[in-house]
């Protein structure tokens, strides 16, 4: 090891500590370049946001979220959220005793299946329903035939959000249970406490904050998914304009004041959610 | 079953069961379809498809943009990162959980976002125009998008392997003469490489897939500014649902050996780390 020192430097006598000027220039060129890197690429965007939103004033603001087709695409948008979050929470929480807290063969395969749509590009994720259920899809035939929609439809634009959103919940449950271990709950089914029992009174309330994340993390994607509800979605204003869908609308319409008064909701939405990751994390229940 | 453990926990079956049949009809079936919708192809359309100068075009945007925003986040990445790990200055905190927002932070409002400060008229962008610098609507705002939304994975990586240098050595290198450089060649580098090279993929992986903050900044011209993901919406829209499976298909096997090669490299870290911790 000593032989690989080079030796040039050995007649300087340096001890750490001693150069600290040089230190002082290092750190400082450190924190200005990447703060400076984060105020072009992050900071900058996210105040331009809400310098567009609120450029003609307060009541302009205000004043777009009374547009109907605004107001629809915000219901709309709330209604897919309350019907996936919960869905793919069940599943999460399904997921994660399954894989948690047994032992199988293949368990490692089933957890790459469920990262899965994390990989995948969110055009393909909106693309596959259409070639399920479109118009020329595999049941489009047979779904004109009923009278079914779901491609253009609020059950295409909710499967669409189901795969993107589908492993957030039982991702950071998995490895949460995993290292919290069975030992809790095998001694509360030893002592006679039934299945459900156990799983409501010992490992909800031991994992409550990983779930609280994952939902709070599902949420935002399923909130804020643009791609592969906008595949799905046909783009009807005022029906199945999602608000990420109606802020490219009102982009393209050049009402620039109505795109980012709906954007600047998402962007506190963003905030909020990552408010929360902040106090999880503090809580201290994150993994690892 | 023998195929697993016994154990005195109840609902493996019930949990188990509904796991699989969940994921089996949102996610597996799904997907087969696309791969089942490339395959009634013949073999001869399905390669004039991938390969037309139209989609030729659009590979080499979207694998270029990513390829470059993925080696710019490799650089920033490191940097932001060391920052955040290794001083301490008003505001860290703040920073540090501020590095999350792109992923919090949906596609839509990061594309309108970008394109309006580095447009040409834009906070940014009028500093850039008199340069002859043009971002918005070409091949470097997709760049720049695509460096924002991947931006978290890179420094994510870095951070934790960043924490795990051991000081004590850098320490004794520079107590033993060493200069600044060569402790971070010779101890801070081989330590952080894996995490480094897995936050690399990671940005890559995620900007090939990207599509929502790209198609506002990007213009969208065929050929010059049309990114895989936008050829395969258009595809749709002309309901050649073939043609837009077949590209859908290369995106997929892309992603796939990109997944491969991040569990490759992940193996590789844990078991360099296993190793120094011998």
């Amino acid at each position: 090891m000593a032989a690989a020192l080079p030796h040039g430097l050995a007649g300087e006598t340096a001890r750490p500590g001693q150069h600290t000027w040089m230190d002082a220039i290092v750190r400082w060129l450190f924190i200005t370049v990447s703060l400076a890197f984060l105020a072009a690429v992050l900071l900058a965007p996210l105040a331009t946001v809400f310098a567009m939103a609120l450029a003609h004033g307060l009541a302009a603001y205000l004043h777009s979220f009374a547009d109907p087709d605004t107001a629809a695409a915000i219901r709309l948008t709330l209604t897919t959220a309350l019907v996936v979050v919960p869905i793919n929470t069940v599943f999460g929480l399904a997921a994660a005793w399954a894989i948690a807290k047994f032992e199988f063969r293949g368990k490692s395969i089933l957890i790459t299946l469920i990262d899965l749509p994390l990989a995948i590009s969110p055009v393909i994720s909106g693309m596959i329903f259409v070639l399920l259920f479109g118009l020329h899809g595999w049941f489009g035939a047979w779904l004109q035939e009923h009278e079914i929609s779901i491609v253009f439809a609020l059950p295409g634009i909710m499967l669409a959000t189901m795969f993107v959103t589908f492993p957030y919940v039982a991702r950071e449950l998995i490895p949460l249970m995993q290292q919290l271990g069975n030992d809790e709950e095998e001694a509360a089914i030893t002592l006679g406490a039934g299945g459900w029992m156990t799983f409501f009174r010992v490992t909800l309330p031991k994992v409550r904050w990983g779930l609280v994340y994952g939902m709070v993390l599902c949420n935002a994607r399923a909130m804020g998914e643009f791609g592969a509800v906008s595949v799905v979605s046909g783009h009807i204003r005022g029906l199945t304009n999602t608000m990420p869908l109606h802020i490219e609308i009102l982009y393209n319409e050049y009402n620039f004041v109505g795109a980012f008064a709906v954007a600047s909701l998402l962007t506190l939405l963003a905030a909020v959610t990552l408010v929360v990751k902040t106090l999880v994390e503090r809580a201290g229940y994150r993994r690892r | 079953m023998s195929l697993r453990k016994p154990s005195v926990l109840p609902g493996f079956g019930l949990t188990f069961g509904f796991t699989t049949f969940f994921l089996s009809a949102i996610v597996l079936l799904p997907l087969a379809a696309l791969v089942l919708a490339a395959a009634s192809m013949h073999w001869a359309d399905f390669v004039r498809v991938i390969s037309s100068p139209r989609a030729l075009g659009s590979y080499r945007l979207s694998f270029g943009a990513s390829l470059l925003a993925a080696s710019i986040n490799l650089v920033f990445g490191l940097i932001i990162a060391w920052t955040l790990v290794r001083y301490e200055f008003p505001g860290r905190k703040l920073i540090d959980a501020l590095i999350d927002m792109p992923f919090a932070l949906p596609t839509a409002v990061s594309g309108i976002a970008l394109t309006t400060v580095f447009a040409p008229n834009g906070w940014i962008g009028r500093y850039l125009e008199p340069l002859g610098v043009k971002v918005a609507y070409t091949w470097l705002g997709v760049t720049l998008a695509l460096t924002l939304i991947s931006m978290p994975f890179a420094v994510r990586a870095v951070q934790p392997a960043l924490l795990e240098v051991q000081r004590e050595l850098e320490e004794a290198a520079e107590t033993l003469g060493a200069g600044r450089f060569y402790v971070f060649r010779r101890i801070i580098l081989p330590t952080v490489l894996p995490a480094l090279l897995t936050g690399f993929t990671l940005s890559f992986a995620r900007a090939v897939g990207e599509y929502g903050s790209v198609i506002f900044i990007a213009g969208n011209l065929p050929m010059k500014t049309e990114i895989t993901p936008l050829l395969i919406v258009i595809h749709l829209e002309e309901f050649d649902y073939q043609g837009a499976a077949a590209l859908g298909v290369v995106m997929l096997t892309i992603s796939f050996g990109v997944l491969l090669a991040i569990n490759l490299l992940q193996g590789w870290g844990r078991r360099r780390h296993v190793q120094a911790a011998h």
